[in-house]
C-alpha cells in the first residue's frame, strides 16, 4: 500500500516529561490506522505535534515524501491533513451550514450566498449519507450528528488524511456503527485515516492497521488481523503475558461466602457512561476494579457514590431500597469517596491537613456543631501518625504536600468518618513505592475491621493482591467477574481480551 | 553572606509563621490617617457634645458604615467564588421600601423596618438561587436585580417615582438609624459592630466559614466531601441580601429620604473594593471578615483625604480605580513574578 504519512524518531518534551521518544509512525492510502495506548502513553502529543498544534523536539514528518512541520493545525489543513477532536470544536447556536462553512462561505460581492452555501452543506453530508435539514441550528442535533458535520467538515477542505481523536467516547452503539460505515466509504474513496481510540472492539472491527505506544514510545506496528487482542493488551500495559506472576495470598473462601451482603446494585447503567450491571458487596470484602483506563471503571464508581444518577437500575443496602442521587445521600449511608483526580476532585488545596481531614465528618454532622479545636487537632494529628503522612504539622496547607500524603489525608478524611464502604479510584497512582504499601496495607486492614472497599487501579498486581473478587471491565461494560484461588494478572488479561460474544 | 543567611532565616519565619492578611488594609489605613495627622489641621479632633463624640475620624467610619455592611456579606460571597452586583440596587430597594411604608401607608416603623429586610432577603435568595441551582455566572445572576432592583424602588417611590421624604419629626425613629447616636457614637456603628460580631461568630465558631472556604476552594470536591454547597451558596447571598437591606436603611435614614436613582449607587463596587483590600481573594477561598472592614475604612479615609486636600472629586474615582487596578495586579502571581523579581535580583546584587 501507498506509503503517505510518515514521521521518523519523532520526539516531544515538555517540561519533566518526556511525552514521546524517537516515535515512528506511518499512515497509509485507503487504510483505517488505529492509535493506540493507555492515557498518557502519547497518543495525543503525537496528533498535536503531527497538527502543529505542538511543535516537535525532534525527527522528522514526510507526507507524500515530502517534509512538513506545520505551525498550527490550520497549516496542516493546508497540506492535507484534518483532525476531528473528542469534543465538538463547533459552534453550537449557529446552523449546521454556518458551522460547515465557518470562515470560507462563498459570497457574492462581499455578502454570503446563503442559498449556495445550504445547498452545498446539504451535498457535503449527503456523501456520508446523512439527511438532515442544514438550516437547523448546529446544538439542535445529537453528539452524534455533531461529530459528523465536524467530520463534513473536516473533509471539505482538500485533505488527504483524517485524524479522529476519540471520536466515539460520547457516542451509543448504534451511533458508532454509522460513524464507521462512514469511515469504511472515506477508506474507499483513497482516504488515509488515523483512529484514536482505547475501546477495543472498534478496533478490531474497523480497523486495518494498529500502532502502540505506551509511556511516550512506540511498542510496534500491527496488522490488526494479525495482533490477538490479548497480546495488544498486554502491549498497551507494557508486559509479556509470560512474565506474570501471582502473587494472590491465601484467602479464607468459607469466611467470605459468609459475610453479608452490604450494597447490591441490579441492572445499575446510565447512558453514555456505563452499561446496566450487576454489583453485589459484602462486608469485609474488597472488590478490585480492574480495565484499562477509559473502560468504565471511574463511571461505575460515580454512580455507586451518588455523583452521577443512574437512569436504569437500582442500588439496595442492607436489603433496602435506596436512591443514591448525590454524594450527600452516599455519604449518609456511610460510604466514602477518594476520587481518580485528587488535585481537581479530592483536595481543598488552600485549607490546612487539619481542615482537610475533618470536612467529611463535620460536613456530615451539620455546620451548627462544630468540633472544637482541640478535638480537630486531635484527630488530625491521630491520622497523620496512624497513615504517617509526611506533613510539617496540621496547619499546612494541603497543596505544600507531596501527592503521595495528599492522597492519605483524603483517606484520613473518610477513615475519620468511619466510613461502611469506601470507594478508592486509582489511589496509589502517581506516588511513591512507600506511600503505595502504606495504602495497600491501609486497604487490607479496613476490611479485617469489616468495611467494604472498591479498589480501582489500573496496575494489575495491585487489584489481584488487594481484592478478593474482581470485577472486569472493557468498553464501558462490566464483563466478568473473577473470585477464587490462584487468579493473576494474566486471568484479568485475557479476560480483557476476549472477544465480546 | 551575613545577608543571604538573614533572608533566608526571614523567609523561612514567614513561611512558618504566616503574616495575618489584615496586617495589609491595616498598614494602609495607618499611613492615611498618619498622613492626615500632619497635613490635615483639625482631622484628630475630637468634641463632646449633646452625650456623644464628634470629630473628623468619627465622621468617616460613619459614612463608612453602609459600604462596612455590604463588604460583610460581599466578603462570604466573594469567599464562595462570586460576586453580588445588585447589593447597590437591594439597598435603594431597601431604602423605598421602608419609606413608602411608613410615610405613603402610614405603617408602624416595625413593619416597615421588617418589610424592608425581608425583601432584601428575599433578593438574596433570589441571586442565590439563580447561582446555587440554575448556575448561572454569579455577574450575570446578580446583574439582574442590579438593574431591576432599581426599577422596582421607583415603583414602590410614589408618587415622583424617585424620592419619598421621611419627616425626622413625624418619624424620630427612622431618622435614628442613621442619624441617631448609642454609647456616644453614631448608632451605624452599633449596626456594624453587630453585624460584625453575629456573622463572625456565625462563620468562625460553628463550621459554616470552613463550608464556605471550602467550596469557594473546589466546589467538586466540598461536594464530594458531603458538603451542600448549594445551599451553602445560596445562604451567603442571602445575608448578602439582608446586609444591604440594613445599609438602604441607613443610607435612607441618613438623608430623611429614600432615593430610587442614587441611593447605594456604585457602592457594590466600593465593597468588592473593601473585601479585596482586606485581603480576600476574588477567586474564592480563605476570607477575611475584619480585613473587609479595614477595606471599607481605607476607601473612605481615602475619599475624605483626596476631598480635604481640595483635590476634585472627579479624581477620587481616578484614584479609587488606580488602586483596585494595582491591588488586583499585586494578586496575581504572575505579575508579582514578572515585576517584582527583578526588584528581588537587584536588591540581592545591592546586598552583596
Amino acid at each position: 500500500m501507498a506509503e503517505m504519512l510518515e514521521m521518523r524518531g519523532v520526539s516531544k518534551v515538555f517540561p519533566g516529561v518526556r511525552a514521546l521518544d524517537a516515535v515512528n509512525f506511518t499512515a497509509r492510502r485507503g487504510e483505517i490506522h488505529a492509535l493506540m495506548g493507555e492515557n498518557g502513553a502519547g497518543k495525543s502529543t503525537l496528533i498535536k505535534v503531527l497538527t502543529g498544534a505542538e511543535p516537535r523536539d525532534g525527527g522528522e514528518v514526510l507526507l507524500d515524501g515530502q517534509p512538513i512541520r506545520p505551525r498550527s493545525p490550520k497549516d496542516a489543513q493546508r497540506v492535507g491533513i484534518s483532525t476531528v477532536y473528542q469534543e465538538v470544536n463547533l459552534v453550537p447556536n449557529l446552523s449546521v451550514a454556518e458551522n460547515l462553512f465557518l470562515g470560507r462561505q462563498p459570497t457574492l460581492l462581499g455578502a454570503i450566498r446563503w442559498r449556495a452555501m445550504n445547498r452545498r452543506a446539504a451535498e457535503a453530508l449527503n456523501r456520508l449519507n446523512l439527511r438532515i435539514d442544514v438550516t437547523r441550528d448546529l446544538g439542535t442535533y445529537s453528539i452524534a450528528v455533531q461529530q459528523m458535520v465536524a467530520i463534513a467538515r473536516a473533509l471539505d477542505v482538500k485533505v488527504k488524511l483524517l485524524i479522529l481523536d476519540e471520536p466515539t467516547s460520547s457516542l451509543d452503539a448504534g451511533e458508532v456503527h454509522e460513524l464507521f460505515a462512514v469511515l469504511r466509504t472515506l477508506r474507499e474513496q483513497r482516504l488515509g485515516i488515523i483512529f484514536v481510540t482505547h475501546f477495543l472492539d472498534q478496533v478490531y472491527e474497523v480497523s486495518d492497521r494498529i500502532t502502540v505506544l505506551r509511556n511516550g514510545k512506540l511498542v510496534g506496528e500491527h496488522e490488526t488481523k494479525a495482533l490477538p487482542r490479548d497480546q495488544l493488551v498486554a502491549k498497551m500495559m507494557g508486559r509479556e503475558l509470560a512474565a506474570l506472576v501471582s502473587e494472590r495470598p491465601a484467602r479464607d473462601e468459607a469466611q467470605a461466602a459468609q459475610k453479608r451482603v452490604l450494597l447490591s446494585a441490579r441492572k445499575l447503567g446510565r447512558r453514555g457512561a456505563i452499561e446496566p450491571f450487576d454489583l453485589d458487596i459484602a462486608e469485609g470484602e474488597v472488590v478490585g476494579l480492574a480495565g484499562l483506563l477509559g473502560s468504565g471503571r471511574t463511571e461505575m464508581a460515580r454512580l455507586l457514590f451518588g455523583i452521577d444518577r443512574a437512569d436504569t437500575g437500582e442500588i439496595s443496602i442492607d436489603g433496602r431500597p435506596v436512591h443514591l442521587t448525590s454524594p450527600r445521600r452516599a455519604i449518609a449511608e456511610r460510604f466514602g469517596f477518594c476520587p481518580e483526580d485528587r488535585k481537581t476532585q479530592g483536595i481543598i488545596p488552600d485549607l490546612t491537613v487539619r481542615e482537610n481531614i475533618i470536612l467529611a465528618l463535620q460536613a456530615s454532622k451539620g455546620f451548627i456543631r462544630a468540633f472544637s479545636r482541640r478535638r480537630q487537632l486531635e484527630l488530625a494529628n491521630h491520622y497523620i501518625k496512624a497513615l504517617s503522612i509526611a506533613a510539617r504539622d496540621a496547619e499546612q496547607p494541603v497543596k505544600n504536600l507531596s501527592g503521595g500524603n495528599q492522597q492519605k489525608v483524603i483517606l484520613a478524611r473518610w477513615l475519620a468518618s468511619d466510613p461502611r464502604l469506601l470507594i478508592l479510584d486509582e489511589p496509589t497512582r502517581g506516588i511513591d513505592v512507600g506511600a503505595k504499601a502504606d495504602i495497600q496495607k491501609l486497604v487490607l486492614s479496613l476490611c479485617e475491621q469489616g468495611k467494604a472497599v472498591v479498589f480501582i487501579s489500573s496496575e494489575l498486581e495491585e487489584v489481584v493482591r488487594c481484592g478478593d473478587r474482581i470485577v472486569v471491565m472493557r468498553d464501558r461494560r462490566k464483563i466478568d467477574e473473577l473470585s477464587g484461588e490462584g487468579i493473576d494478572e494474566h486471568d484479568i488479561l485475557r479476560t480483557i481480551a476476549r472477544a465480546s460474544a | 553572606m551575613t545577608t543571604l543567611d538573614s533572608g533566608q532565616a526571614t523567609s523561612r519565619f514567614t513561611s512558618h509563621r504566616a503574616i495575618p492578611r489584615e496586617v495589609w488594609p491595616l498598614a494602609a489605613l495607618a499611613a492615611l490617617l498618619l498622613f492626615n495627622f500632619f497635613f490635615t489641621p483639625g482631622f484628630f479632633h475630637f468634641e463632646w457634645r449633646d452625650g456623644r463624640l464628634f470629630g473628623g475620624v468619627i465622621d468617616i467610619a460613619d459614612r463608612a458604615s453602609p459600604v462596612m455592611l455590604l463588604a460583610i456579606g460581599m466578603t462570604l460571597v466573594i469567599a464562595t467564588g462570586g460576586v453580588d452586583l445588585s447589593v447597590g440596587a437591594v439597598m435603594a430597594l431597601a431604602g423605598a421600601i421602608a419609606a413608602h411604608l411608613l410615610v405613603e401607608r402610614d405603617q408602624p416603623l416595625a413593619v416597615a423596618l421588617l418589610a424592608a429586610l425581608a425583601v432584601s432577603l428575599l433578593a438574596g435568595i433570589w441571586n442565590g438561587a439563580l447561582v446555587a441551582y440554575l448556575r448561572v455566572q454569579p455577574i450575570v445572576a446578580t446583574l439582574i436585580l442590579m438593574v431591576s432592583g432599581r426599577g422596582m424602588a421607583q415603583l414602590v417611590s410614589e408618587p415622583d417615582g424617585q424620592i419619598i421624604n421621611v419627616n425626622a419629626k413625624a418619624h424620630p425613629g427612622f431618622a435614628m438609624i442613621g442619624n441617631g447616636s448609642l454609647f456616644s457614637l453614631p448608632f451605624t456603628l452599633t449596626l456594624v459592630a453587630a453585624t460584625l460580631a453575629v456573622i463572625g461568630l456565625l462563620t468562625r465558631k460553628t463550621a459554616a466559614g470552613l463550608f464556605i472556604e471550602a467550596v469557594g476552594n473546589n466546589r467538586v470536591a466540598s461536594r464530594f466531601a458531603g458538603i451542600n454547597e448549594r445551599l451553602v451558596t445560596l445562604t451567603v447571598y442571602a445575608i448578602t441580601g439582608l446586609c444591604a437591606g440594613v445599609a438602604g436603611l441607613i443610607a435612607a435614614s441618613d438623608i430623611y429620604a429614600s432615593d430610587a436613582n442614587n441611593a447605594g449607587l456604585y457602592y457594590e463596587l466600593d465593597a468588592i473594593l473593601a473585601v479585596v483590600l482586606g485581603g480576600t481573594a476574588l477567586t474564592g477561598g480563605r476570607f477575611y471578615l475584619v480585613g473587609s472592614i479595614l477595606g471599607a475604612l481605607v476607601i473612605h479615609t481615602m475619599t475624605t483625604t483626596i476631598l480635604i486636600q481640595g483635590v476634585k472629586v472627579e479624581y477620587t474615582l481616578i484614584v479609587k480605580a488606580l488602586v483596585v487596578v494595582a491591588i488586583c495586579l499585586l494578586q496575581a502571581p504572575r505579575f508579582r513574578q514578572i515585576v517584582l523579581a527583578p526588584l528581588r535580583r537587584t536588591g540581592k546584587a545591592g546586598a552583596a
